[in-house]
């Protein structure tokens, strides 16, 4: 297998994390994926309200993704030295942004359940 | 314009992971090519990471070979984590795994060293003297690191009185580290530099010098020490612009650059070590020096006939077509990693690239036709800078900068995701190539 597709890419994540890790993972982000669907299907709309709440979180997402990857990096955000690092940079921060906000959304359904605003 | 195209997309699957996997993910979707029946006997000399992986990829490939790897080295050294040992960032264990870890079933492991290697007869005699004949044998025996061309020196000084030797292996390269740690603190003169033979991973010995410099900035410290970089020539790297810009860098940083020395001797009494120059011997006394000795090809190798008689004479490489990998005197035997004779990629990169131009060249032929993969001389070094930061390197037999993504990392640039790509992708890249998955 020569070129870079998505069964490379798996084989590389599984050495990464180890096969166990990286497949829960995998599981843990597909099921929050679900309940999110779940909860917008049961409560046929986006509440607000937890809306709200899902994105005041989401800068505790980005800044734990970030703090996290640089940690197990040996780097800091002195280390940036172009424009793609901080491109890099910056997509890690959406995407735990953007995880950390459906992982509150969707708990905050599950806890409190389909109450209106 | 395939055939480049494929070359690109290539580059991209060793160095691509750490960016945006799933977009690229989508660019290949990869056929496995049908299993070939064969009663073909194949014999591996060396179970490293070229011998390792390519044992893994023919195994999926045949059916019904007889596929015998032979090496009676019990760890599996992960290499490229050497560097990252010696400059205190990961500890030894880092680097050491089980070589029967990797191996596949239904491929023999004879846990011995290759005594005898005789391609006219196409058999391999190992040390207790069994004997592995073959039809098909594939030399992935590593280098030898020559530590007695330097006078004066043994293994057993290491990590004491300012020795350091991370090539070595991971123990002397965790003693190499807490010599560099102690050096920083004390302060003095260290020499760094390079052996005059061909080497694995070029990068190295200015990947050590730069976090040496690096790591006593960090401690506000590097008013203490003098960094002294030792050239075998008059270029600090094979690469002319690549050679420039690690000049470029090491001016900036305060290094005293001196070319055409090349260590001939470490007195360990006296802190003193001396460098052969065109002007005759140097001696420069230190409080730190790192050795890196003259590399050759393992004796096995050098009293089989397979090495080049008129080039690289004292070390011994061996005669393979650098396109095709095969030997030019024996078609039945092909080289994988640094073993080969050709003019660049002594790396794990190169013994990944080396991979599918085998395979498919002795597949073809047992499946009764002809192979066309070629392979471009491909090396890649990311050069650390310093900790944090790295520049991605890449480059082929014409010198030429092959960037896997061109336009988005910059080959000349101290770049985070370049050290990002090295700390965390690298090492998942490799151990998937090992399985002949990468």
């Amino acid at each position: 297998m020569e070129q870079l597709t998505l069964g490379t890419l798996i084989a590389v994540w599984e050495e990464m994390f180890g096969a166990t890790l990286f497949w829960a993972m995998v599981v843990v982000a597909a099921v929050i994926t679900v309940l999110y669907l779940y909860v917008l299907i049961r409560d046929r709309a986006m509440s607000m309200r937890k809306f709200l709440l899902a994105q005041l979180s989401m800068p505790v997402g980005a800044v734990a993704a970030v703090g996290f990857v640089l940690t197990i990096t040996n780097s800091s955000l002195s280390d940036m030295g172009g424009p793609i690092d901080w491109l890099v940079l910056l997509g890690i921060a959406a995407a735990g942004a953007v995880g950390f906000a459906i992982l509150v959304y969707v708990a905050q359904s599950l806890i409190r359940g389909a109450q209106s605003d | 314009m395939t055939r480049i195209y494929d070359l690109a997309a290539t580059r991209r699957g060793f160095m691509g992971l750490a960016a945006g996997g799933a977009a690229l993910a989508a660019t290949g979707g990869a056929v496995q090519a049908q299993r070939v029946r064969t009663a073909a006997r194949i014999a591996i000399v060396g179970a490293g990471a070229g011998g390792t992986a390519i044992a893994n990829r023919l195994a999926t490939r045949l059916e019904g070979a007889t596929i015998t790897i032979i090496d009676g080295r019990q760890q599996h050294w992960y290499q490229p984590g050497f560097t990252l040992i010696a400059a205190g960032l990961k500890p030894a264990t880092y680097s050491v795994s089980n070589t029967g870890d990797w191996l596949p079933e239904g491929v023999e492991w004879v846990p011995e060293f290759a005594a005898e290697i005789d391609p006219e007869a196409n058999a391999v005699t190992t040390a207790t003297g069994r004997r592995v004949e073959y039809d098909y044998l594939i030399v992935a025996t590593g280098l030898t690191l020559d530590w007695d061309a330097i006078e004066g020196f043994s293994l057993d000084m290491v990590g004491q009185n300012g020795i350091s030797a991370h090539y070595a292996g991971p123990d002397y390269a965790e003693l190499s580290w807490r010599e560099l740690d102690r050096f920083v603190d004390q302060g003095g003169v260290g020499l760094f530099g390079r052996p005059a033979t061909e080497m694995k991973c070029a990068g190295a010995p200015l990947k050590i010098t730069f976090l040496a410099d690096d790591i006593a900035r960090r401690r506000g410290k590097r008013d203490s020490i003098e960094v002294v970089y030792n050239a075998n020539n008059q270029s600090l790297f094979g690469v002319p612009i690549v050679h420039h810009k690690v000049r470029q860098l090491f001016d900036e940083r305060g290094f005293v650059t001196r070319y055409d020395h090349v260590l001939k001797a470490v007195d360990g009494a006296r802190k003193v070590a001396t460098y052969a120059t065109p002007d005759g011997d140097v001696e420069t006394e230190y409080d730190f020096i790192n050795v890196i000795p003259p590399q050759r090809a393992p004796q096995v190798v050098r009293d089989s006939g397979l090495s080049w008689a008129d080039r690289w004479t004292d070390q011994g490489w061996i005669e393979v077509d650098m396109q095709t990998l095969r030997h030019l005197r024996y078609p039945n035997v092909f080289g994988v990693g640094d073993i080969n004779g050709v003019p660049k990629g002594k790396t794990a990169a190169s013994a990944k690239f080396h991979q599918p131009v085998v395979e498919d060249h002795l597949v073809s032929e047992i499946a009764g036709g002809e192979g066309t993969k070629t392979f471009s001389g491909y090396t890649s070094c990311p050069m650390i800078t310093r900790i944090g930061r790295a520049m991605l390197i890449e480059f082929d037999y014409n010198n030429n900068l092959v960037p896997s993504f061109p336009g988005v990392i910059a080959p000349l640039e101290e770049l985070w995701i370049s050290w990002l790509m090295k700390e965390i992708a690298l090492k998942p890249t490799y151990n998937a190539m090992l399985r002949g998955l990468a």
